[in-house]
């Protein structure tokens, strides 16, 4: 299969993979605005998207791509490594135009990684898992799990959580601004002229997808400070 | 009265390809600052070879930045620190009196070391015999100056052929990936009605035999045009991803 013999099949799964994934981020973000907006829309969209059928096979379907994502991650790095020969530079120097975020993508995906793991503990445990447990005969108790609101604002609360989901946020920041330009580079769809106008479109995108998680953060921070 | 400097020169040792190298440093005084860097190392080797000790061996050929066969890493860039220009057009009044200069091969797992400085570099004349050609089936072929050719596309194609396939790309790219070389011998033609005809299976068999020599897979550092001694850019990379993609999904 030249999906995943092929070094541009290899990198055409990390490329959709990873456009998709972008895409899901960008819907998150903005469900995740209408918590600064309506608190109580908010809630209305944690019901809507709890345990119902179609959230149901979004969520697998992301879970998919997350994992395909990973593991093509790890063999890629692993190839490459090897590619390298073992017999590394004694005295390497970055070029003046190469991102310092793509040599990097790896350690910025464990990190983004990691981050997803605590979130999902944070949310989508006591949320979405909450109430499929209830669904399938769990004595569990159901009457806060599409409260999103009380979890967001009890969490952000905290200063150190805040702190590390803008940490988290931070390195998800420099993961997009390389992924952005590069999956589109590797389905070919890019040229001597919009190479710029891509990794300009990068950044914007990344600082828009990034500042909309991050205003719920903050937004809910200053919260527990005045309010 | 020639500028002078007084080196160190760290240069990488190896005695054969299967044997353990390391690191000798040489001390040299009063290198003109209007040598070129290949001037130097014989300078290095001449100097070697009078105490009776073993020369350095590195690549070298036209000494004019045409034939792609020099090659040196050199203080952590592919062809030294200047900008799109070959090892043998290095001259060392880009290098600071009293400095330690670092060379070491191209370190990649496709281009095994020969000896010192000297690199195997023949995987990419096997990508080249897998496709980078035109077939000539001699018969009623129109003659080239009679095709109409848009000038955007000549001057593209011409610019991709300016690789002369040093291997420099592949030296600085993190995941020694050759995709610049191929997605370069792939425009030159691609973009060239004479080459349209063969673009589809040249693409594929290129690639395929890129992967099988053991080049790593691209991740778009871009380290690979900002090192090219000849400039060529990241766009054919994506042009050849264009050319791959669209021949898997027309079988």
């Amino acid at each position: 299969m030249w999906l995943k013999d092929s070094s541009i099949g290899r990198k055409l799964i990390m490329s959709i993979s990873g456009a998709a994934l972008i895409l899901f981020l960008l819907f998150h973000g903005t469900m995740n605005v209408v918590a600064i907006i309506s608190p109580k829309g908010y809630n209305m969209i944690c019901e809507f998207l709890g345990a119902n059928w179609y959230a149901l096979v979004g969520t697998i379907g992301l879970a998919v791509l997350v994992v395909v994502h990973i593991l093509y991650a790890f063999y890629l790095t692993l190839l490459n490594y090897r590619a390298r020969g073992f017999e590394r530079y004694a005295v390497t120097k970055k070029q003046a135009s190469v991102e310092w975020s793509s040599k990097n993508m790896l350690v910025l995906g464990i990190i983004v990684l990691l981050g997803i793991g605590l979130h999902l503990y944070n949310f989508w445990y006591k949320m979405q898992w909450t109430e499929l447990r209830h669904m399938m005969g769990a004595d569990v108790d159901i009457s806060k799990a599409t409260d999103g609101i009380g979890y967001i604002s009890e969490l952000f609360a905290n200063p150190v959580y805040s702190l590390v989901y803008l940490i988290w946020l931070g390195a998800l920041w420099f993961h997009l601004t390389h992924g952005f330009w590069s999956a589109l580079h590797t389905l070919g769809w890019n040229n001597d002229i919009w190479m710029k106008r891509l990794r300009v479109i990068s950044y914007i995108l990344a600082t828009l997808i990034v500042l909309m998680f991050a205003a719920v953060v903050i937004y809910y921070y200053g919260c527990s400070l005045v309010c | 009265m020639d500028k002078t400097i007084n080196i160190k020169v760290k240069v990488w040792r190896q005695a054969g390809p299967k044997v353990k190298g390391h690191f000798e440093t040489f001390e040299l005084n009063n290198i003109s600052t209007d040598s070129s860097f290949l001037e130097m190392l014989d300078v290095l080797n001449e100097k070697l070879i009078s105490e009776r000790r073993e020369p350095i061996a590195f690549d070298h050929d036209c000494r004019e930045g045409i034939c792609g066969m020099c090659s040196l890493y050199i203080n952590g860039h592919p062809h030294g620190p200047d900008d799109e220009i070959t090892t043998c057009q290095l001259h060392m009044r880009k290098f600071k009196d009293g400095e330690t200069i670092t060379v070491e091969p191209w370190r990649s797992a496709a281009f095994p070391v020969i000896k010192d400085l000297m690199v195997d570099r023949r995987a990419f004349d096997k990508i080249i015999q897998a496709g980078g050609f035109i077939s000539v089936n001699t018969g009623g072929v129109p003659d080239a100056n009679a095709i109409p050719i848009p000038k955007k596309n000549a001057d593209l194609a011409m610019d991709a052929a300016a690789c002369i396939g040093c291997g420099a790309c592949v030296a600085a790219c993190k995941n020694g990936s050759a995709m610049l070389f191929v997605s370069a011998k792939v425009s030159q033609l691609a973009l060239l009605p004479q080459g349209q005809v063969e673009a589809a299976r040249r693409a594929k068999a290129m690639v395929a035999k890129m992967d099988e020599l053991g080049f790593g897979n691209c991740t778009n550092t871009g380290a690979c045009a900002a090192e090219c001694p000849k400039g060529i850019k990241l766009s054919n990379i994506a042009r050849l991803n264009r050319e791959f993609l669209c021949a898997k999904l027309k079988d």
